[in-house]
């Protein structure tokens, strides 16, 4: 952030409205192609580098991060060459937990913060919420938007809190979760998203996966539009994480191919893009071993968690 | 005008798989054939995600059949039989099409259906019949438990397509495992009708998968398959057993080959064929003294 205080315009939510029916059926598009052999393998292989590993249970231990960040610096070592996951998400308080157990790698610590899941607290305690995560050492946060503020029409707060949250980041990446399963329609959808990447947002994530309906292809193509019509008229980047709902590779791969299709080749990256999930890593293992090994593998030869 | 007969319906026959019947994933069926050589009817030529999907199926069913009381999973098992009662005009039909006489087709189905009863009644004894209490030279009660395998891979024999499936199946499901059953390749007519007792006889859904295929094709995906913990076939099939040792050796998976002689006739039936799908388990517990344990305890 330059220190100039972005200023909310309402101008940016005059938008066509979002059309449901075509989203739906375009997204239905991107599950048809079909990606097999050594393309299989490179797109597993991207998923796992793009996987943000997650625990954020309110049965959380020291020992539970530990357990996670083990897991993220060694997927699976009866297989050579396979890359680390983007980084380890966790709740403020385990930052430094997170962060002293993944010293010396490549792997990020992303934190939840602003009240998370609901949001429902004042700016004043989710500011201090964000700073007590950066100070921990978050390389990332992820951070919730006030729905209710949003469906009220506050726009405007929206707006301003997020660019708050933003600025209290510092040197981290803000991802804004839009928890897509409160906002009702894809229109909102598009609306929350346009708002997040006015006020700043490094990333937009569909939802805090303690809400039934979290990403969904269509949710996620919107979101995805939604930056792709932001670069091109201002030539910035903004992120994508979908999270929640994605635990099977096959669904990975779709969404990889969306976004192939939807922002091109630069977006194939952990830089841009990201999945929010727990169990998604342990089957994308065994489908790369499947690939490797020739026969269809057991969960019992693979981490629990 | 004449009176016009009616247009004859044809079933499909479908594959089972997690309480479902869906079509192959492949797209493909093959041709049934009656004892003349004309075609009766189409099945699902089943490929290996079919597999895939009956193993993941099963071994999510594996956990709740699993817990179940012993009680209960012998409920269930008695209402397929009470399910299968009724259907019988249906089955023998078809065994009738491949080639059965009257006779020996209802000798068949109520074999199968004594059998059901017959393994309906174990379900909550061989416990008790095959657990002991070990003696030991410490404080503690020792004991030894049969607890199930998971899922069982199943390849059912040639020429009993409902008696063979029913002798796999019984026995697996009675020691609470779910199994993936391969039905006769080339009769297996009664084995996808036996699925829609299944369906109807609570039985939940995974615990029994029934597919239809080309044995050549399936048995190594099946085999290697690393989440299946057993394999079980009859001693007088064809699929090459030594392949299949080989292949279910690297991940220790059990292998049975069951006696067909013996299986497919009167009385082919018995709690160690349960028991070759179960493990033992032992456990110790130490013995306290309850009294001098005092107000801790």
């Amino acid at each position: 952030m330059t220190g100039k205080k972005p200023v909310f315009n309402p101008q940016i939510l005059n938008h066509p409205p979002v059309e449901q029916t075509g989203v739906e059926e375009r997204s239905v598009r991107f599950t048809k192609r079909s990606i097999k052999g050594p393309s299989k393998m490179q797109g597993l292989e991207l998923v796992l580098s793009m996987i943000d590993l997650t625990t954020l249970e309110g049965k959380d231990t020291p020992g539970k991060v530990n357990q996670l960040c083990t897991k993220a610096k060694h997927l699976h070592d009866h297989i050579p060459g396979l890359p680390t996951v983007a980084a380890i998400c966790v709740y403020p308080s385990m930052v430094s937990v997170a962060k002293k157990a993944l010293e010396g790698t490549k792997i990020n610590v992303a934190s939840v913060a602003t009240a998370f899941p609901s949001g429902q607290s004042s700016l004043r305690i989710k500011l201090a919420d964000t700073r007590l995560a950066v100070e921990q050492g978050a390389d990332e946060v992820d951070m919730v938007i006030s729905r209710g503020k949003f469906h009220a029409g506050e726009y405007a707060y929206v707006f301003d809190e997020i660019a708050a949250v933003k600025a209290a980041c510092d040197k981290a990446r803000l991802k804004v979760i839009l928890e897509t399963g409160e906002l009702g329609t894809l229109d909102q959808v598009r609306k929350a998203s346009t708002i997040a990447i006015a006020a700043g947002a490094d990333f937009i994530k569909t939802s805090t996966g303690k809400i039934q309906s979290a990403a969904t292809l269509p949710v996620t193509l919107v979101m995805l539009e939604t930056i792709r019509d932001h670069f091109q008229k201002t030539g910035k980047k903004v992120g994508m994480k979908p999270a929640g709902g994605i635990s099977k590779s096959k669904l990975a791969l779709h969404y990889l191919v969306m976004v192939k299709e939807t922002l091109g080749d630069v977006w194939l990256d952990k830089h841009w893009f990201r999945f929010g999930a727990s169990s998604l890593a342990n089957d994308v293992l065994m489908q790369v071993a499947k690939e490797k090994a020739g026969n269809y593998q057991s969960p019992n030869y693979f981490s629990i968690d | 005008m004449t009176q016009q007969s009616r247009l004859a319906i044809w079933k499909t026959y479908k594959i089972y798989i997690g309480g479902q019947f869906p079509r192959t994933e492949s797209g493909r069926s093959y041709a049934i054939k009656n004892s003349a050589g004309k075609t009766i009817a189409n099945a699902c030529q089943s490929s290996r995600k079919d597999v895939r999907d009956a193993v993941s199926a099963a071994r999510s069913a594996w956990g709740g059949w699993n817990n179940r009381s012993g009680f209960n999973r012998g409920q269930i098992l008695y209402r397929i039989a009470e399910m299968l009662e009724g259907r019988k005009k249906q089955l023998k039909d078809e065994l009738m099409a491949q080639g059965y006489t009257a006779t020996v087709a209802t000798r068949e189905i109520n074999l199968s259906i004594d059998r059901l009863i017959y393994y309906a009644g174990w379900c909550d004894k061989y416990q008790a019949l095959f657990s002991s209490v070990n003696p030991v030279a410490s404080a503690h009660y020792n004991f030894s438990v049969p607890e199930s395998m998971g899922v069982v891979g199943m390849l059912a024999p040639t020429n009993a397509p409902l008696l063979g499936v029913i002798s796999l199946m019984a026995p697996c499901i009675a020691g609470g495992n779910t199994c993936l059953i391969l039905a006769d390749q080339e009769k297996p007519l009664a084995a996808v009708s036996f699925a829609e007792v299944l369906h109807s006889a609570d039985v939940p859904n995974g615990v029994v998968n029934i597919l239809t295929g080309y044995q050549q094709e399936l048995t190594d995906w099946i085999s290697t398959h690393m989440d299946i913990n057993a394999i079980v076939c009859f001693d007088q099939e064809k699929p090459d057993w030594q392949k299949i040792q080989e292949n279910g050796a690297g991940h220790v998976k059990r292998m049975f080959r069951w006696n067909t002689q013996q299986l497919l006739r009167a009385g082919g039936q018995s709690p160690y064929l349960i028991m070759d799908l179960q493990e033992i388990k032992t456990t110790w517990h130490p013995i306290q003294t309850i009294a001098g344990s005092g107000g801790a305890y």
